[in-house]
């Protein structure tokens, strides 16, 4: 009956219902199909001869006409998030944030070394780490400085929140490596070392350890990518990216945290009462229009909103999304399986009158978070803080088509 | 009639044998990996705590950094670690403002931005020492010996009024150190829920 509501007044606004887009989708494909026009000059035509393509190929390679890129700045490359689909990030594509560089490590010469408050100081090899129990599971990883717009209203989608991405990992849970040396019972705290020319270094907690914490050597079904940590990281699920520290070499568990300059000095939180957070790992809930963006343009009619939401702390339990600069909201369509600490893809089909319309999405997770607006956000916070940003963002669509990002929303 | 049952009966243990013997249920531990030697830990442990644990022997003074500073760092920091390509490192808090808090907040029309530095944000002096010594310079991490990482040290801490200008910093006393920005840093409070912190 609920729903039934919605769907009458999402209708007025040229929205469509969850329930509307299921039972009408089959119909709209069908008629689709049938308005194609017979295949002409376009290569489609059987009437001429054609001679084979290319044979199979050891790797292969995208096709010539889809070239999507990392965008490059420095240490730091971002996700095309407009180009992609579905929720997996391509390996290639995944973002990086590197505190010096991308080390070559040889697999033959790699040691993990763990020690500290253990009751068995330990030197593992790449081997010893795939020889353990291997599991694989589905998580975003988000750099907590994931807020750009540099472009004003030629912002796109992966300026605006690019150092996001997700993968499938594969690798031994860090409760069975810690089983292995035999945690001591005053071991709170685990410093990871990554063995860049940095050797960047981040305090965790215990418990994260003994919860879903993974070293990782492989990615998306392929053993890791130089720039994503190889041959092994460490993998904190629903953590800021910064302590997922890649090319681990080293974990020293301790009775207190260790205050390295990444705990301190940056990854922290500036708030107006003069406090700064520290330790602030989780990445809250957020969500991105990915489709329409800009630099797209559109014509009036029939289209589909698309974009992902994600939460630090657990499942998307909504996505809801405004086409009127946020007087009105309605529920978007997720795709499932809706998986915990993930990027969750969400979608509402919207038939655009060709009116100037500002469309923005808003996630809530398990936990009852709502995404908050950037004036809530700023109100609770300060204007000093540098991490952890995730406002609410939209798209202006011009009565020309044109599509810019809504830069005024975050002033 | 009796002898098929038996038959019967072993050829079912044999088969339970054969499924439990393929199951086994995994031992505490796998018995994989090699015990680290203490000098390996030694080699590879350049943490520092702190506390002070992990600091090496060895001392300097702000006058022996100075010379290293303008040689290895003013490049990238400024001569007075005023910035450049790479971050501010001296700033101590001005007169009644802060980088950040209700001060900054009451005067956010018309203030310019101050930077974040380590006089007016870091808050453990270990932590120059242990950054230093792991990163710095980018273009040969890991050179520097610990007398010259002890006087980077005791220059900077210098140049942000926190210690004097002829202070000797070493193992005892850079812990001792007390940074203005200690008492900034609280845990973080976001724990889910419908209030936004």
């Amino acid at each position: 009956m609920k729903e039934d509501k919605r769907a009458q007044k999402t209708s007025q606004v040229g929205r469509v219902s969850r329930r509307a887009v299921l039972t009408g989708a089959a119909g709209a494909v069908g008629a689709s199909v049938l308005g194609l026009k017979t295949p002409t000059a376009s290569g489609q035509d059987r009437g001429a001869a054609v001679s084979p393509g290319l044979l199979a190929s050891e790797v292969g390679t995208r096709s010539s006409f889809e070239q999507p890129k990392r965008a490059l700045t420095g240490l730091v490359s971002r996700t095309p998030l407009q180009d992609l689909h579905g929720t997996i990030t391509p390996a290639d594509l995944h973002f990086e944030r590197h505190h010096s560089g991308v080390p070559t490590i040889d697999p033959r010469t790699y040691r993990l070394l763990v020690h500290g408050l253990v009751e068995r100081p330990t030197v593992f090899t790449l081997n010893d780490l795939k020889r353990f129990p291997a599991i694989s599971r589905i998580c975003f990883l988000e750099c907590s400085g994931n807020l750009g717009r540099q472009g004003g209203e030629k912002t796109r989608p992966q300026e605006l929140c690019g150092l996001t991405s997700q993968s499938e990992w594969t690798g031994v849970m860090l409760s069975t490596l810690f089983r292995e040396v035999g945690v001591r019972p005053d071991a709170k705290w685990f410093l990871a070392e990554g063995q860049d020319a940095a050797v960047m270094t981040r305090s965790i907690p215990i418990e994260k350890a003994l919860d879903d914490a993974m070293i990782a050597y492989a990615q998306n079904g392929e053993l890791l990518r130089p720039e994503q940590g190889y041959p092994a990281r460490l993998l904190l699920p629903g953590f800021e990216g910064n302590s997922s520290v890649k090319w681990l070499r080293r974990l020293d568990l301790a009775a207190q945290p260790f205050m390295t300059r990444e705990e301190t000095s940056k990854y922290t939180d500036p708030l107006a009462d003069g406090t700064a957070r520290q330790f602030s790992f989780v990445m809250d809930a957020r969500s991105v229009i990915t489709s329409p963006s800009y630099p797209q343009t559109v014509e009036p009619g029939w289209m589909e909103i698309r974009g992902v939401a994600w939460s630090g702390r657990g499942k998307i339990q909504r996505v809801e999304i405004s086409t009127d600069g946020g007087k009105t909201w309605s529920r978007a369509v997720l795709q499932g399986p809706v998986l915990p600490k993930a990027h969750t893809r969400f979608g509402l089909m919207w038939k655009w009158d060709g009116a100037p319309a500002v469309i923005m999405s808003k996630a809530v997770d398990e936990t009852g978070y709502a995404q908050p607006d950037w004036a809530a956000l700023q109100g609770v916070r300060g204007r000093r803080t540098r991490y952890h940003q995730n406002p609410i963002t939209g798209w202006k669509v011009g009565a020309d088509g044109q599509v810019l990002f809504a830069i005024e929303r975050l002033s | 009639m009796k002898s098929r049952m038996r038959t019967l009966t072993i050829l079912m243990l044999t088969t339970i044998g054969t499924v439990l013997s393929t199951a086994q249920s995994p031992p505490p531990r796998f018995g994989l990996g090699q015990p680290a030697s203490a000098d390996l830990i030694a080699a590879w442990d350049i943490a520092v705590m702190p506390d002070g644990k992990g600091l090496p022997p060895g001392k300097g003074t702000p006058a022996e950094g100075a010379t290293i500073y303008a040689a290895q760092c003013a490049s990238c920091h400024g001569a007075n670690g005023e910035g450049g390509v790479a971050d501010v490192l001296v700033g101590p808090e001005p007169k009644g403002f802060a980088p950040f808090g209700p001060q900054y907040e009451k005067f956010r029309g018309d203030a310019k931005d101050v930077p974040f530095t380590i006089g007016n944000y870091w808050p453990y002096a270990t932590t120059i020492f242990d950054y230093i010594r792991r990163a710095m310079p980018p273009n040969a991490a890991g050179s520097l010996k610990a007398d010259q990482v002890y006087s980077l040290t005791a220059f900077l801490l210098a140049k942000n009024g926190i210690i004097a200008e002829n202070a000797v910093i070493d193992a005892k006393t850079l812990p001792a150190v007390m940074m203005p920005a200690r008492n900034r840093f609280v845990p973080d409070d976001r724990a889910g829920g419908a209030k936004v912190k």
